[in-house]
């Protein structure tokens, strides 16, 4: 008996895995949470690209062809809220979990049992928001949800049963998405190895400590809004009826306090992750670094104040537009900041076209198209055109999934070797990357012209005038949609074996940042770093 | 194996057909449409500054990174140049970048804000048009002049014509060269009015008056449709506007004023109504106004919309009937049609759904019938 304690005592610092389920319904492992968070947004992935598919099929041609219009926008609800709350954002606290502790030469997360809480909420979250689709298609539940994730009252109002499973649904997630950020912050802020000081964290690091600061100030918001809207619904108030002496205005502006930020939460994470795939793949260290992270701080500032820019056609005063179209504007400054940053990265390098690089300078490109479009959009004058037309959907679409996405598929293929221990396939990397962005720009260039031309967001029928750019949009949208079922073949034949990835796979990882994650073996040891590395 | 390869084949060539098709597509709009007022075409120039100033940026920074990925590739032998951050360009971009994109940023704002300056301007207008949205359909009231006009979707077009969806039973009609002023409002849920050539948009809220303005000047018919998401209907709220000349405009203004005397006066005259005539009158405004919903065979949308073929309310009490079809069913899309329709009107509609689909009252609701009622 002694000498078993002896032993344990002596091998916890190795691998001593707990066994069975219990290892993933008990976890307090960064690992083993990140991995959880992972294959739920892969899910998740899966289902808001299939309504996504469903929804371009009925769009093929007009006339109706598949759905009728209320399943349409229960479908565009959920594609929306899916790939937000249950894609983007697990995702990206998956690889938060995985990676900052391992870059920041920590054990695990400062609060290992929060960690476990905040990932098992949402599974139960996604169930809820799966139940909210599903619900009103039984008999007395109601009108679906057919609000789009906006849920602007009244419309929300007249909803059924499913709306009050969405609120729910968003309760839950805040409440996940919160917890995660307090973790993520406290353990980047308390956890640090000796000698990382701030301006020694990898770009990630820094970019996860404004998104957890971000989802700490904006999901109370949402929450708030979306409560009020439960008692406008059910309880008799009137907090958005004007017949109450309410104001329909007041809920899109509290939605946009939260969805404004919403998108640097989904976006930074992914120019994180670029700030470390364009150093390694140019061997050369990120250029700006300082000034990069002194303008991701100023984009996280300024992004809390210019979220009226989504309702310009509400009728403000001229006050008001004026300063939220200056204000969005200047938006362009440290989002210019970060492209640039990442250009000259590449500028004078030694590059090498490896998956992540490819996705890496898409994205630049991409990303840049859509920070045009988004300037286009912030002159309220031609807004009062643009919006709710097609070329709204086009731009976001750019925005989010170029910068956010891609910049997730781009962090699977640079870290699938540390944590699997496996190489994936470069060519079938390569052929995943073009197949995917070639169709993405197919699917959404043409949308760009369809809005132009007068087509509103959220239709399910259009008049054949809009007929050719919608066909491109369908067919690219259908082989967009088939692309991941390589990227999912991609990530099991990984995980399964393949060639034994080394330490550090990449030449360049190291070049001009600390790199502690590349000094742990592929895959790294059940916990990180039992003692302090040294960083120099 | 090469059962495979033929379908994979035939895959890749069915593609490739479908792709190479595309050139055959007669694109017509891919832009905004040519402007017809003068405050459009101010937008429209704004629009077309910004396109300009976004392409040529794209243009540039496609071009310096297509150089960077010819230039600096490992494979012909280039050497990463580790000083590049601590040239002078390297420690001064931070403030030189943020500069070069203010600039681009001011010169971009500062047009916007003069136009901005005139879209927000109240100058007194000849003509008022009040727009109302409600599921699914526009209202429009001529403030000056008391005539109202109530716009459906057109739904006899086939979806193979340019016209499905883009085309309406009554047009709002206004005349060229006068200023007219639009007040946006709703009476259930958001909507926006828009037709991109001669009027931009801005919501219609419940509770809020909105004001847009436009000078059309050129006549024809211009058409556009609700923006803002309203539910099961909102592909189905197509705007048909027709611009005449103040002439034409000032008869056809006559002729609404008329038309409106001739059916208050057919309203209100002291005749008993037979049942056959109630119901051929009922049938055609049923199918304008509640089909949308409770659909032409009066089945409803089990779950969303109820039925009226052998309803409760249609074979109940007539007083219940009256009731909720003048004031409506409140927290639902059941809208209270007491302003929305005459006397006549009303009672031939619930007559129609007293007497179709096998609902037997044999029931003749009369004018009077509803008068008393409202």
């Amino acid at each position: 008996m002694s000498e078993a304690t002896i032993h344990d005592d002596h091998h916890d610092h190795h691998d001593h895995k707990p066994t069975g389920i219990g290892r993933w319904l008990f976890s307090t492992n960064h690992k083993d949470i990140g991995t959880m968070y992972l294959i739920f947004a892969l899910v998740m992935l899966f289902l808001g690209g299939a309504s996504a598919m469903v929804l371009r099929m009925e769009l093929f041609m007009p006339g109706i062809q598949i759905v009728d219009p209320d399943t349409y926008n229960n479908l565009l609800t959920n594609h929306a809220l899916i790939m937000v709350f249950g894609m983007v954002m697990p995702a990206g606290a998956g690889m938060a979990n995985w990676m900052i502790p391992m870059m920041i030469g920590a054990p695990d997360m400062a609060l290992p049992r929060l960690n476990n809480l905040s990932f098992w909420l949402l599974p139960m979250a996604g169930t809820m928001l799966i139940l909210s689709m599903v619900v009103s298609y039984f008999p007395g539940t109601g009108t679906p949800v057919n609000t789009g994730w906006t849920l602007y009252p009244p419309l929300s109002v007249q909803s059924g049963m499913g709306m009050d499973f969405l609120i729910f649904t968003i309760h839950i997630l805040g409440i996940s998405s919160i917890l995660a950020a307090i973790n993520i912050v406290t353990t980047i802020v308390n956890m640090r190895a000796p000698g990382m000081t701030w301006f020694k964290l990898p770009l990630f690091v820094w970019s996860w400590l404004f998104t957890g600061l971000l989802l700490i100030m904006i999901m109370p918001v949402l929450a708030g809004g979306v409560t009020m809207l439960l008692f406008d619904r059910h309880f008799g108030t009137s907090f958005f009826d004007a017949a109450g002496g309410g104001d329909p205005v007041l809920f899109q502006h509290l939605f946009w306090f939260f969805g404004h930020p919403e998108v640097y939460v989904l976006l930074l994470p992914s120019i994180g992750v670029l700030g470390l795939i364009i150093p390694t793949f140019s061997r050369k260290p990120l250029f700006a670094y300082k000034p990069l992270v002194w303008f991701m701080a100023a984009l996280t500032a300024l992004g809390m104040v210019v979220w009226a820019h989504h309702q310009y056609t509400i009728g403000m005063s001229l006050n008001a537009t004026t300063y939220f179209m200056i204000g969005t504007i200047l938006i362009s400054i440290p989002v210019g900041m970060m492209l640039m940053s990442f250009i000259f990265t590449m500028w004078r390098g030694a590059m090498t076209f490896e998956t992540p690089m490819l996705f890496g300078i898409a994205i630049i490109l991409m990303f840049s198209f859509a920070g045009v479009t988004g300037v286009m959009l912030a002159v309220v004058p031609a807004d009062l055109q643009y919006h709710d037309s097609y070329f709204v959907v086009a731009h976001f679409h750019y925005a989010l999934i170029p910068g956010s996405v891609f910049g997730l598929y781009a962090a699977v293929f640079y870290w699938l070797p540390k944590w699997t221990g496996h190489m994936y396939n470069e060519t079938h990397g390569k052929i995943f990357f073009w197949w995917t962005t070639l169709s993405f720009n197919l699917t959404f260039f043409p949308q760009h012209f369809s809005g132009l031309a007068g087509m509103p967001r959220r239709i399910v029928d259009y008049s054949p005038q809009f007929a050719d750019f919608n066909y491109l949009s369908s067919v690219g949208g259908m082989l967009f949609g088939l692309s991941h079922l390589l990227f999912l073949y991609i990530i099991i034949k990984t995980v399964k074996g393949g060639e034994k990835a080394p330490a550090n796979p990449w030449e360049g990882s190291m070049i001009g940042t600390t790199g502690l994650e590349w000094t742990l073996s592929s895959p790294p040891p059940f916990h990180s770093f039992s003692t302090p590395p040294s960083v120099k | 194996m090469s059962e495979l390869k033929q379908i994979f084949k035939r895959g890749l060539l069915l593609i490739a057909s479908t792709l190479f098709s595309i050139p055959a597509f007669a694109v017509r709009e891919y832009n905004l449409p040519e402007p017809a007022s003068t405050i459009t075409r101010e937008i429209y120039d704004l629009h077309m500054l910004t396109a300009t100033v976004a392409t040529i940026i794209m243009i540039i920074v496609t071009g310096i990174i297509v150089y960077a990925l010819i230039k600096f590739r490992k494979s012909t032998g280039y050497q990463a140049d580790q000083n590049f951050n601590h040239t002078w360009f390297g420690r001064w971009s931070w403030a030189l970048v943020p500069a070069i994109v203010l600039g681009i940023d001011f010169s971009v704002a500062g047009s916007a804000v003069k136009t901005l300056g005139n879209i927000e301007s109240h100058d007194p207008a000849a003509v008022t048009v009040k727009v109302t949205g409600s599921q699914w359909k526009w209202t429009y009231d001529y403030m000056e002049d008391g005539v109202k006009i109530v716009s459906n979707l057109n739904k006899d077009i086939p979806s193979t014509d340019d016209l499905y969806l883009r085309d309406v039973d009554n047009r709002l009609v206004l005349p060229i060269n006068q200023r007219i002023r639009f007040l946006h409002t709703a009476t259930d849920v958001l909507h926006a009015w828009w037709v991109p050539a001669i009027a931009y948009k801005k919501d219609s809220i419940p509770g809020y008056i909105n004001e847009t303005w436009t000078m059309i000047d050129k006549e024809g018919v211009y058409r556009g449709q609700c923006a803002e998401n309203c539910g099961t209907g909102h592909a189905y709220m197509p705007i048909v506007v027709e611009a005449m000349s103040e002439a034409n405009y000032a008869e056809w203004m006559n002729e609404q004023k008329l038309a409106m005397v001739a059916a208050v006066a057919e309203s209100s005259a002291d005749k008993t109504w037979p049942l056959a005539e109630l119901m051929e009158r009922g049938e055609k405004l049923y199918n304008t106004n509640c089909a949308g919903c409770h659909m032409p065979t009066g089945t409803g949308l089990p779950g969303v919309f109820p039925a009226l073929k052998g309803s409760a309310v249609a074979l109940g009490d007539l007083a219940k009937h009256n009731e909720v079809v003048l004031k409506g069913v409140a927290g639902t899309a059941m809208a209270a049609w007491a302003s929305q329709l005459n006397d006549l009107e009303l009672a031939a509609i619930i007559t129609y759904e007293r007497n179709a689909w096998g609902n037997d009252t044999g029931d003749a609701v009369q004018p009077a019938d509803i008068k008393a009622a409202r």
